[in-house]
């Protein structure tokens, strides 16, 4: 039973292009939904091509909030036009940062639960998405039982964004954002965004990864050299993040990046769950650890029970040499 | 709600919602109504770590004020809040109650919004980003909203300033420099600061310090709004999830990394 209408969050990058994980959603949404409309904390222009082409019919736009914090002010409008008579059933959104503010905040106003990192949505009895615990080893099926419209939250890469055709421009129409008061009053003042050369650690077909293993900071350089060497994105795990070895952009997990490449070598990772989830999705998985019972051996399709600070150099000098 | 300003008076008063949850070693376990077991002495949420310091920190700073720590947890449990007690917390406020059980995120900020609320004179409220059992990652945003305050979300770095606060609100790419007036909330990532271990000394005070026990009544909630009741959402399965199969593991006999690179050979990535 498909639904009526379902809005989904379309994020923009620094750049200024809509984000990987709007289109991914887009592409489930038209699957679920007669009718697929967008809303955007910026202005439309901006959404309206990749709205269109990946099958939205309207974007509904506040227009350039000029450096506000979103979530409060696109709650606020969203919110304005339920009120007003237009709601969907279903708005969807990425559980990134400004999606969790968006939702949270709107969840508030109309008084509607609001569910996250779910993996998998569907429409044919109820409203039913799909999350999961324990490290990905159960999932969890949650109907939405308040009555519409359901508030629902999306992990990257839960499904596969596919254009519908060349070229169609989505109808932008602007939505009244309302005074917010004080509670509006929080903005950003300067964006600074790190310099990366090669992939992006989330689109890469190659990722090496390191953690803890690696002993001490300056062994990083072996992922980066090594991630260089292959082409690919360097990545790591929280506990090295925590500890200030690299910065937060290089995290895979939970509370991190989800990545899907053709290979990711992960080295001196012992494969906790809240890692393991950002990274299971993998075609391929290498692992090397020196101990034998980390549980990412569980899911590497090579394991390498030895010392990275001996396999990694005579990898790299074995791939140089090629 | 009564919240003061900071910018004129030397006192910064912080209120730090904090989680207790089960301990992450032990394996999770759900109930047979599929909601997670916390029966056992359920303790600080790491994350929940950084948040008591930063506001201790920003106390300090400020030269006089205090840390009110809020939390909801079933069977009267404060083990998680004498730890953050310890640490330099003043007072706590506990929410316990059995019409709580079931509850999402969103009666989860209304019953912290209302224990919040009782705080008088509290500037600033902080939470960590996410719990490290739910991972829900909406409640400070919900709070912020309930109680209609600006709200940064987050934030790897935090300062008072002249009646603001000042944040450096992390990004996928980096990072954006941000301020909010205060009163405010903030949620904090891990990496914020660097939580201090409780002394000796801290253990025992935490003993007497005040822990003000309320029910969902006390807090002039309605009971029939939260919990199970409230959610608004129905679990109706749980199932395994498809596992991945292991491939070969290998001792490394100083020729291993030969294997690596016949296995990404295979692949086509060289």
């Amino acid at each position: 039973m498909a639904l009526s209408k379902v809005w989904v969050h379309a994020e923009l990058t620094p750049e200024g292009t809509v984000a990987p994980i709007s289109l991914e959603i887009l592409a489930k949404a038209r699957e679920i939904a007669d009718v697929v409309e967008v809303f955007t904390g910026s202005d439309g222009s901006a959404v309206a091509a990749a709205a269109g082409s990946n099958g939205a019919s309207k974007v509904l736009a506040t227009g350039d909030l000029s450096g506000k914090i979103q979530g409060v002010h696109v709650a606020a409008a969203l919110a304005a036009a339920i009120e007003g008579g237009d709601a969907p059933d279903l708005i969807m959104a990425g559980t990134t940062y400004d999606g969790r503010d968006i939702a949270a905040r709107l969840s508030v106003k109309l008084d509607k639960p609001v569910l996250t990192n779910n993996t998998d949505i569907d429409v044919s009895d109820g409203i039913v998405v799909s999350t999961q615990i324990f490290g990905g080893s159960q999932i969890v099926k949650t109907k939405f039982s308040a009555g519409g419209p359901a508030i629902a939250l999306f992990r990257p890469k839960s499904f596969v964004a596919a254009e519908v055709g060349p070229e169609v421009m989505a109808e932008v129409v602007t939505i009244a954002v309302p005074d917010t008061g004080a509670a509006g009053m929080a903005k950003m003042l300067n964006r600074h965004v790190e310099e990366t050369t090669g992939p992006k650690l989330d689109e890469a077909a190659v990722v090496v990864a390191g953690g803890r293993g690696l002993g001490e900071a300056a062994k990083f350089d072996l992922i980066e050299d090594l991630a260089k060497s292959l082409k690919g994105a360097p990545g790591a795990s929280r506990a090295i993040v925590d500890a200030g070895w690299v910065p937060y952009s290089y995290q895979v997990g939970q509370t991190g990046k989800v990545v899907k490449p053709t290979v990711y070598i992960a080295a001196g990772i012992s494969g906790a769950t809240q890692h393991m989830v950002g990274m299971k999705g993998a075609k391929n998985i290498i692992a090397i650890n020196k101990d034998p019972e980390a549980p990412i051996f569980g899911v590497a399709d090579l394991g390498i029970v030895g010392d990275v600070h001996k396999v990694l150099p005579k990898l790299l000098e074995a791939l140089q040499g090629r | 709600m009564v919240l003061g300003w900071g910018e004129q008076t030397p006192f910064m008063n912080v209120v730090v919602c904090v989680k207790q949850i089960p301990d992450p070693a032990d394996p999770g376990a759900l109930n047979p109504d599929h909601t997670l077991k916390r029966d056992g002495k359920l303790i600080l949420d790491e994350s929940d770590s950084y948040g008591v310091e930063m506001a201790l920190q920003l106390v300090d700073k400020a030269g006089e004020g205090e840390v009110t720590l809020v939390s909801m947890a079933p069977n009267g449990e404060v083990s998680g809040l004498r730890t953050a007690l310890a640490m330099g917390a003043a007072k706590a406020i506990l929410v316990s109650d059995d019409a709580l059980k079931g509850a999402g995120a969103l009666d989860t900020a209304k019953v912290l919004a209302a224990a919040i609320k009782r705080v008088e004179g509290a500037d600033l409220v902080l939470a960590a980003t996410e719990s490290s059992d739910g991972y829900t990652g909406t409640v400070p945003e919900q709070i912020a909203a309930i109680l209609d305050l600006p709200s940064i979300t987050f934030a790897k770095s935090v300062e008072i300033a002249d009646g603001t606060v000042k944040v450096k609100r992390q990004t996928e790419a980096g990072y954006d420099e941000c301020e909010a007036p205060l009163p405010a909330l903030v949620s904090v990532t891990a990496g914020v600061v660097e939580p201090r271990y409780p002394s000796f000394k801290g253990i025992m005070a935490a003993k007497s310090k005040p822990v003000d026990q309320l029910t969902v009544a006390d807090l002039g909630l309605d009971a029939a709004i939260v919990g199970w009741a409230g959610a608004g959402q129905e679990i109706i399965a749980v199932e395994a999830a498809p596992e991945r199969e292991a491939g070969d593991v290998i001792e490394d006999d100083g020729e291993a990394h030969l294997k690596i690179v016949e296995f990404l050979d295979g692949l086509k990535v060289l």
